[in-house]
């Protein structure tokens, strides 16, 4: 088990140098005259210069790596080229309140569906028929389609909510509820459409495997069956979903903030982005690959627990 | 003897106008499909459709309301908000099949090579895939669109590269499934080339899931794309539905109206796309479920005619008998079809086992002889029941008892041993563990106890080691071990009653002769009454008392073992008795012939001497 | 050793095993057999002893690290693709799951005609031959255009033996063609091999963990165990008279289908058991 957990931490901080090495060098050699897009058109070419000597940008591209790399081990991301502020302090200012949106999204899409996923697939039937479709149709509708009917509805429309804006869950815990609540539910919706399909298909494959009516000979209840040893078979594709759902709740978490104007990391990706400010675009990159490397390590680790081949493996 | 259809159509062809007229018959997927085309077509026609310059602004009609000069009203630079969405469908259409086209060919080929040669090329791509896969989309096109600006075609580009894992998971799944099949060895013997194998049996079964894999990264392309351009980071200088949302959202207050046209668009689009791909998958699999036989997969009766079973009158053997412990009365087993109709696969069944008695089962596949053994532990596969006479064990009729009353029934008084010893262990529990959960749960004992009670069953049905099996996952012990688990399962509530569905059929035949051993031991000792399932007839002159041979879910001919052996009087029962091979004689050596040019008549000597003592 | 027609000669054959240092599998350690045209050779073995891999090895599927396998003299070990597909008009196969070694999406056909037209044989003549071949296994005419699901198991293994005809082969590796068989297909599908056999005078390297079955088709039987061969010789004394005590053992091990009999073979088998048992022990003393 230890070397199993080894392994996978080492292969994970493998991952993330390479992604930072190739993120790296695309970024600064794809940007062209760095120093030239930050001051514009009318800056002198002396200006210019100058600029590119501040940032270090005149150094030979891999020693330029190599220090940020340096600082990066130390937690040292630079700074942002338009506001000076520190990329790590920009980042994970931030960082808390996206995570509180997409994990408060992950915990909820994983119970609704789990549950939806097993009554459909033990009682089939219409039920089974009807969360079927649902699910289908919750794939299908994009997250940021959903979150605008969200809005258009329950908060403007009914003021239920607050529209936009975030309030912290240390100031107030029912004004951080009435803030958040739109938003999970807008980035949940479709995850627990793919993980009910997910939990549905892998319960009724399970349900019909040959050691369930052997166990059923043995005298246990089906309901027994069902929540001992189905729901652990049945666990380990679903957690599979479940991980790649959260990388696209990361990923919509940036859209969904933009319509409920929460101050997330997607808010600074995208100022970031429409500036181009490289050092705070890859100080972004670098943090949702290292949360991506986390998750996918401890859902690793879930699937040694409950599968006993991968732990020997 | 020349074919009268001398070209006949390619498999290729077959399987995709098949799937695409099955779809029409599908109404979502027809459904789907018409809305799509509508779609395209709007878009590829825009400029004959639409009623105005789609970037003619109109600063006097400003977020105008819907009016016949403006069908859909005007946005805030007072432009025609119809025209702009048809234009604008052009833009988003053409975007997302960029994506597609590009993930499909990155993913096809690479899954394609990666499956079918494998070695280093298969840890190289696996590995980018992971890579690729670390990352939300939206995060890399936004870095992207910091460096390389705000250009459409290039975000779809690269969100296509993005999107490629999708289809190689797929394609490499599909290929090394198929790679290690039986007829691509035959394929490979036959002296195909690579390039054949891979063109003619691989790609046909990748295919269709590609096919169904595309439309729903279709509407995955056109949400992402859309919501790139929403967020204000597109290509200003088209027009596409997302940036028209984005229109539509900084003037949510002043007119609602205008976000809900791009909205459908986009909606309506995924949707489309996403019922379309599950309806090609409902009809794909519907069509390759056909060809499935799994085992004890119910199967009509052919040609029922209702005839007398033969029976063989009752012998005295030096074997005694106790009370009756079970007795079945014309069972019939039925299984419900999605139209309504029941389709029997046992009928007219009835046989008695008494304490202490071995009741063989006899038949070939699909006599029905499992589904017998299934219905008595009321057992069956989904959508099958009893459907007509009784089962009655120990005063109750197990047709109709509640299945509280068989819970309670079932490994208590009847047990079951299986044909497959691994697949019917759980994978992820300990061997100790599936031993000691029913006898909790049946016996009411402590788990100390019932731990206990496993290793002395472990022990007796010959596990060399038990504590060390005990502790075993099923995957770390063969499968003669894992047989004898199960048998120390089924006996370790004591029950009356076993059915004993092939236990020795999946086993080495060493392994099959000390099994028989150890059930004839455990049935002496228990004094069980034994159903036993076979298709052997060594099996069943080794173990059993009685004999009842089965034919299409009926039995035919039934009495004391010795007598059916020695007397046969059904036809079908005698067929099979010709069909046996063990008391043939052998072909003999090989003797000089017209054919072949083989010379000598005696077998050399074993070229290795050393290797038989 | 000129007049076999295959020579199977000290043959290893190794899988690699994964991690750092893991030594090779070895599934065939230094087996050796010959094959006379027209002749059935049996190799007979429980799971595990290395018969499917003879099979495979001899065909070119699996990796022979040591020995050599002739072919009408020349070596065929280790073949290249092109070579390989020069032989398949030689040595063909029929394989044990009638279910998986037919193309489901192509018609019986095509599936037949294929090994014929990638060797340029015009449309017409191939459509013939597989007229000719489906006369041949005795299949009903119009099963051309037919899907293999349309068929049932002994049906499915007539066309795998028809594929395998199709360009006239003079060996057929046949692995397992019977076991998935029920009793009754089994014994017909049989007999078309001997029939076939004596037709066209091809030879079989006929696979089997079954004794009667291999006792009914082979002339000379050779017995695996833990990947080498422990008896090689002629058929009937092999499969009634074993010698060495391992085939002694799984002669005894298959439950006669006769009630008498059977008592008294499971009474022998308990008794060599205990002989072999005392042996063990006294060479175990001795050593």
């Amino acid at each position: 088990m230890f070397t199993f957990i080894l392994r996978r931490i080492v292969s994970g901080a493998v991952l993330l140098f390479v992604i930072s090495t190739v993120a790296y060098f695309l970024l600064y050699l794809g940007g062209g005259d760095i120093a030239r897009r930050i001051l514009g058109q009318s800056a002198t070419a002396a200006t210019v210069a100058q600029k590119s000597h501040e940032l270090g940008l005149d150094r030979p591209l891999p020693l330029q790596y190599l220090s940020w790399l340096g600082g990066a081990v130390h937690g040292d991301f630079g700074s942002s080229w338009f506001t000076g502020e520190p990329v790590a302090t920009a980042i994970t200012s931030r960082l808390a309140v996206t995570l509180s949106l997409v994990i408060g999204a992950t915990v909820v899409s994983a119970i609704i569906a789990v549950v939806l996923g097993v009554w459909a697939a033990t009682k089939r039937g219409w039920i089974d028929r009807v969360v079927q479709v649902v699910s289908i149709l919750g794939f299908a509708i994009p997250g940021f389609l959903i979150a605008l009917a969200l809005v258009l509805y329950f908060a403007i429309a009914l003021k239920l909510f607050q529209p936009t804006g975030y309030i912290d869950l240390g100031t107030s815990i029912t004004g951080w509820l009435s803030t958040v609540t739109l938003p999970i539910a807008a980035l949940s919706i479709g995850s627990i459409a793919g993980i009910t399909a997910q939990v549905r298909g892998s319960v009724i494959d399970a349900l019909r495997q040959d050691y369930v009516r052997t166990l059923r000979s043995r005298g246990l209840s089906s309901r027994r069956i069902v929540f001992k040893h189905v729901l652990r078979n049945a666990g380990g594709p679903a957690l599979a979903v479940l991980a790649v759902q959260f990388i696209g709740l990361l990923g919509g978490a940036v859209i969904v903030e933009q319509i409920f104007a929460i101050p997330g990391i997607g808010n600074v990706s995208v100022t970031a982005t429409s500036q181009g400010d490289i050092p705070l675009v890859m100080g972004l990159v670098i943090a949702t690959a290292a949360l991506v490397v986390i998750v996918n390590l401890l859902i690793d680790l879930l699937q040694g627990w409950l599968n006993p081949k991968v732990r020997l493996s | 003897m020349i074919d009268p259809n001398p070209a006949p159509t390619t498999a290729a062809q077959v399987v995709r106008v098949s799937l695409f007229r099955r779809l029409l018959k599908h109404p979502t997927g027809l459904t789907a499909m018409i809305f799509l085309i509508v779609i395209v077509l709007s878009a590829v026609l825009a400029s004959v459709l639409a009623p105005r310059n789609p970037d003619l602004a109109d600063i006097n009609a400003v977020l105008a309301n819907p009016s016949l000069a403006h069908l859909m009203g005007t946005d805030s630079a007072g432009r025609d908000v119809f025209s702009r969405l048809l234009f604008a469908g052009r833009f988003s259409l053409a975007g997302a099949l960029l994506a597609l086209v590009v993930a499909a060919v990155i993913g096809v080929t690479g899954g394609l090579l990666a499956g079918y040669y494998g070695k280093w090329f298969d840890a190289v791509s696996s590995w980018l895939t992971g890579l690729l896969m670390a990352l939300p989309g939206i995060v890399v096109l936004l870095a992207a669109r910091a460096v390389l600006g705000p250009s459409m075609w290039l975000s779809m580009g690269i969100f296509g590269v993005l999107m490629s894992p999708a289809f190689f998971r797929l394609v490499y799944a599909s290929v090394t499934a198929v790679r290690n099949e039986l007829y691509v060895d035959a394929a490979r013997v036959s002296g195909l080339s690579d390039a054949r194998i891979i063109g003619r049996h691989i790609l046909t079964v990748v295919r269709a899931p590609a096919i169904i894999q595309a439309a729903t990264i279709g509407g995955i392309a056109i949400a992402i794309q859309a919501g790139l351009e929403f967020l204000g980071l597109g290509d200003t200088s088209i027009p596409t539905w997302g940036s028209m949302l984005n229109d539509g959202f900084t003037n949510i207050y002043t007119n609602p109206l205008l976000i809900l046209w791009p909205s459908l668009a986009i909606g309506l689009t995924c949707i489309a796309l996403t019922l379309l791909a599950n309806a090609m998958r409902d009809e794909l699999e519907r069509s390759s479920s056909k060809p499935k036989r799994r085992r004890g997969a119910a199967r009509a009766m052919v040609s029922i005619e209702k005839e007398p079973v033969l029976v063989h009158p009752e012998v005295v053997t030096e074997r005694e008998f106790g009370e009756e412990l079970l007795k079945v009365s014309d069972l019939a087993v039925g299984y419900d079809q999605p139209d309504g109709s029941i389709k029997t696969v046992v009928q007219d069944v009835s046989l008695v086992v008494r304490r202490g008695e071995v009741h063989g089962l006899i038949g070939e596949s699909g006599s029905g002889k499992t589904q017998t053994a299934w219905s008595i532990l009321r057992l069956l596969p989904e959508g099958g029941r009893v459907v007509g006479g009784s089962i009655f064990f120990e005063g109750t009729d197990l047709a109709h008892a509640s299945e509280r009353e068989m819970t309670r029934i079932r490994g208590k008084k009847i047990a079951y041993i299986p044909q497959e010893p691994m697949s019917n262990l759980d994978a992820s529990f300990t061997i100790g563990s599936q031993l000691v959960e029913p006898m909790r749960v049946s016996l009411g004992i402590s788990k100390a106890e019932a731990k206990k009670r496993a290793l002395a069953l472990l022990a007796k049905v010959g596990i060399p080691n038990p504590e060390r099996t005990f502790a075993a996952y099923p995957h770390e012990v063969s499968g003669g071990m894992a047989q004898r688990v199960l048998i120390a399962g089924a006996v370790s509530c004591t029950p009356d009653l076993l059915i004993a569905d092939e236990p020795t059929t999946a086993l080495d035949v060493t392994v099959q002769a000390e099994v028989l051993d150890l059930l004839r031991e455990l049935q002496a000792e228990f004094r069980m009454g034994v159903v036993l399932v076979t298709h052997n007839f060594g099996v069943v002159a080794d173990l059993c008392d009685q004999v009842s041979v089965m034919r299409d879910g009926r039995i035919v001919e039934t009495g004391p073992v010795k007598s059916i052996f020695a007397d046969p009087q059904h036809p079908y029962t005698r067929s099979l008795f010709a069909a046996i091979l063990e008391d043939g004689e052998a072909r003999g050596p090989l003797v000089e012939h017209a054919v072949g040019s083989a010379t000598s008549v005696t077998p050399t000597a074993a070229p290795r001497e050393g290797a038989s003592s | 050793m000129s007049e076999s027609l295959l020579v199977v000669d000290d043959v290893v054959v190794e899988y690699p095993i994964k991690g750092f240092r893991t030594p090779p599998f070895r599934a065939l350690k230094g087996v050796s057999l010959d094959i006379r045209a027209g002749e059935t050779v049996g190799l007979v073995g429980e799971s595990g002893s290395g018969k499917t891999t003879l099979g495979r090895a001899v065909l070119g599927l699996a990796p022979v690290t040591g020995g050599a396998i002739r072919y009408r003299g020349s070596d065929i070990s280790h073949l290249g693709r092109a070579g390989r597909r020069a032989l398949s008009s030689e040595i063909q196969v029929v394989f044990q799951d009638p279910y998986t070694s037919l193309n489901p999406s192509m018609t019986i056909g095509q599936i037949l005609s294929e090994p014929l037209t990638v060797r340029k044989v015009s449309q017409r003549d191939a459509s013939a031959r597989v007229v000719q071949l489906l006369d041949q296994v005795g299949l009903p005419k119009g099963a051309e255009d037919r899907l293999p699901r349309e068929f049932s198991g002994g049906q499915r293994q007539r066309i795998a033996i028809a594929r395998a005809l199709a360009l006239e082969p003079r060996l057929i590796v046949c692995d397992e063609p019977v076991s998935a068989l029920d009793l009754s297909t089994q014994a017909r599908v049989l007999d078309l091999f001997r029939d076939i056999q004596e037709e066209t005078g091809v030879a079989y390297l006929f696979v089997s963990h079954d004794l009667a079955v291999v006792r009914h088709l082979s002339h000379r039987v050779a017995v695996m165990y833990h990947g080498e061969i422990v008896e090689w010789g002629d058929a009937d004394q092999v499969t009634a008279r074993p010698e060495h005590p391992y085939t002694q053992r799984l002669f005894l091990a298959a439950p006669v289908p006769d009630p008498v009999r059977q008592e008294q073979r499971r009474a022998d088998r308990l008794r060599l058991a205990e002989q072999q048992r005392e042996l063990a022990v006294q060479g175990g003393a001795v050593v």
